[in-house]
């Protein structure tokens, strides 16, 4: 966990009295709603169909079981006793009363939680591996870099009013669990030929209505560069970025537009004056940074305690969760839990104000009171000690976050969607949850293997339909509700974008497609555990297109 | 999607001036007596553009009652007004599956 300094709690308070004042002066009349608009989104608040929405970030996507317990509390004293994880790494609650937004924020800043820059034309939330500092295949953990740009990106002067809303990704690890490359930046901590660690830095990277996967304008920077080159690289999108056009203002338009290797001559032309002043990062600053992040004190213990595998053997549906919810950790002995908040029939992503406070208890008593929120809208417990396991997986079974489906295909990723988003065309999370009743069966799923669905309501594809390996689109036609599918698209470090399977279906029709497609990959794919994403790079589209369509 | 408070003004049947309420968000109409109220049923039918417009304005006067008034179509089924399209009854009924506050625990 990173422990906030005095300079932090400061400023998250003096934030919450500052909103105080302008939501007073709202509801006054003093300030119209043209004038209170940009304030209150500056603070996280949207204003949706039902009801003012309030998004939290969680930076790179690290709670303590306090935080959690905190954000119980809002859900159940200020909402409708639930709270909804996004695919950035933040939580929204959907039913917030603006004459009450003020108590909640002071309640959040208490707990170190705030909304600010989770909403605007500037940095957000800066996201990453939710294994991050735990997952066996890092070269180092990248939250400290995270927390080092989320310091320099919090009100920054400069890039406050930014062409468009810029998001920032890392990755240390081997394998992207953070979708770097469809990130405004992404990062990717590695080692060179030398043995030094720098970054990979890829731009433009984006979804939405101009879907791109980044590209890598710097194969290596060194970390004292971080923040002067990532400032220049926000320096030449401001100067640069389309700000007469909302459709093309994003930093993946600029970078296709001009070229990758002619952005990157811009950036380094920036990057060349600053790089040796204030923004050079002194070893002993990032040390200073890394030292706030507090690390378990892990027992020394082995892997495959008797008492695990003995429960492994006695009980199959421990067995089977095991097998799909747990995975290795670079701690002997340890292991990384991931809560699945996708059980059957349920809103992807929700979890109840109870369920937070049963988790955040949990958290104290098997993982060093540290919980993770992931970009699949899922739930993780980093440091699970694997003697605990089977305990553990009875409790989390008893409050419905131990359905052993995570990276299945009923792990649905699904933004709000028409339900509560007033830009969405058609609903989400309706389809999401009979997707999951179609694909309830675990064994069915589990010989599936991974298979990554991910639903938008409309083309700001906040559910990341693009990069789903089946992706759904919503839209609208003559008042009706119609989905677009693409199939073959990936998030990880083979990113890549879904193509196009052909005309859109009809809201009544979008699960029987699906099941489908899915039917058509298990016929097509090579051997059993080819994987959906594999055959259709292997056999292309045609053969799904040719099945689904002749049927219709 | 254009949000409706952006869409050009054309009316091609009955409609209502709706918006949310200031203080908690919630879901308002404009009545014939031009005030906010929650209950569809209460809401001011028109269906000509001089009628919607003056509605219209009249709404966006009142910017300390309701936030981003827009037109909305409605369906009338005798003397009882439904909203016109699935964006619209999502608004006055509510997300259209069950909240997970009775999920879980």
């Amino acid at each position: 966990m990173y422990h906030y300094d005095d300079f932090d709690r400061t400023l998250v308070t003096e934030r919450v009295s500052e909103f105080r004042d302008q939501v007073a002066r709202r509801l006054s009349g003093a300030l119209t709603e043209e004038e209170f608009k940009p304030l209150r989104l500056m603070n996280g608040v949207y204003l949706q169909l039902h009801a003012y929405m309030l998004r939290i970030a969680i930076p790179y996507g690290t709670l303590s079981s306090e935080q959690m317990r905190t954000l119980a509390h809002v859900a159940r004293r200020y909402d409708r006793n639930y709270g909804h994880f996004t695919t950035r790494q933040n939580i929204q609650f959907n039913w917030i009363k603006l004459e009450e937004l003020p108590d909640a924020m002071t309640d959040l800043a208490r707990g170190g939680l705030h909304g600010m820059q989770t909403s605007g034309n500037c940095v957000r939330n800066i996201t990453t591996d939710q294994w991050a500092g735990v997952a066996p295949d890092e070269i180092e953990d990248p939250r400290i870099w995270a927390e080092i740009l989320r310091q320099h990106s919090t009100m920054h002067p400069e890039f406050s009013f930014l062409p468009r809303k810029f998001k920032i990704a890392l990755t240390a690890a081997t394998h992207d669990r953070a979708a770097i490359r469809v990130h405004d930046i992404g990062l990717r901590l590695h080692r060179n030929g030398a043995g030094e660690t720098g970054f990979e830095v890829i731009v433009g990277g984006g979804l939405g209505r101009t879907p791109f996967v980044g590209k890598t304008i710097k194969p290596f920077l060194p970390k004292r560069d971080l923040l002067s080159y990532v400032e220049a690289v926000l320096r030449v999108y401001n100067q640069y970025g389309r700000r007469d056009n909302i459709y093309k203002a994003r930093i993946k338009i600029l970078v296709h537009e001009l070229g990758a290797e002619k952005f990157g001559a811009e950036v380094d032309a920036e990057w060349q004056k600053i790089k040796d002043g204030a923004l050079a990062l002194d070893p002993a600053f990032a040390a200073d940074v890394a030292a706030r992040f507090v690390y378990p004190d892990y027992e020394k213990l082995a892997d495959g305690p008797a008492e695990l595998t003995q429960a492994r053997k006695n009980d199959t549906e421990f067995e089977r969760w095991f097998k799909n919810s747990v995975s290795s950790h670079k701690v002997d002995g340890y292991a990384i839990v991931t809560l699945s908040l996708k059980p059957e029939g349920a809103p992807p992503g929700d979890a109840t104000a109870e369920q937070m406070d049963a988790i955040a208890d949990l958290a104290d008593r098997h993982s060093f009171g540290e919980i993770r929120v992931g970009h699949e809208q899922n739930l993780v417990l980093p440091h699970v000690a694997q003697r605990d396991l089977y305990a553990l997986w009875q409790s989390l079974y008893k409050i419905g976050v131990a359905t052993p489906n995570v990276g299945l295909v009923s792990d649905i990723i699904a933004c709000p969607g028409l339900d509560y988003c007033s830009l969405a065309n058609t609903r989400s999370i309706p389809v999401a949850q009979e997707l999951t009743r179609r694909f309830g069966d675990l064994a069915l799923a589990q010989n599936l293997g991974r298979l990554h669905i991910n639903i938008s309501g409309c083309i700001n594809a906040c559910g990341h339909h693009h990069v789903g390996h089946i992706g759904l689109l919503g839209v609208e036609k003559n008042g009706e509700e119609y989905y677009q599918i693409t199939l073959g698209g990936k998030a990880d470090e083979d990113a890549r974008l879904g193509a196009l399977l052909g005309p859109a279906v009809k809201y009544d029709d979008v699960a029987d497609v699906v099941e489908d497609v899915v039917a058509t990959y298990v016929e097509l794919r090579e051997r059993p555990d080819e994987l959906f994403v594999d055959t259709v790079k292997r056999i292309g589209i045609e053969p799904f297109k040719e099945r689904i369509y002749a049927a219709r | 999607m254009t949000a409706p408070q952006q869409q050009k003004l054309k009316i091609t049947g009955p409609v209502v001036v709706t918006a949310n309420r200031l203080g908690d968000g919630a879901v308002v109409y404009f009545t014939a007596g031009k005030k906010w109220t929650t209950r569809i049923e209460d809401a001011a039918v028109v269906s000509t553009t001089p009628a919607a417009t003056e509605f219209l304005q009249s709404a966006i006067a009142d910017d300390v009652g309701a936030v981003g008034p827009y037109i909305a179509p409605v369906r009338l089924e005798g003397a009882t007004i439904k909203p016109g399209n699935l964006r619209e009854s999502i608004r006055l009924q509510g997300p259209t599956f069950e909240l997970p506050a009775s999920f879980g625990i």
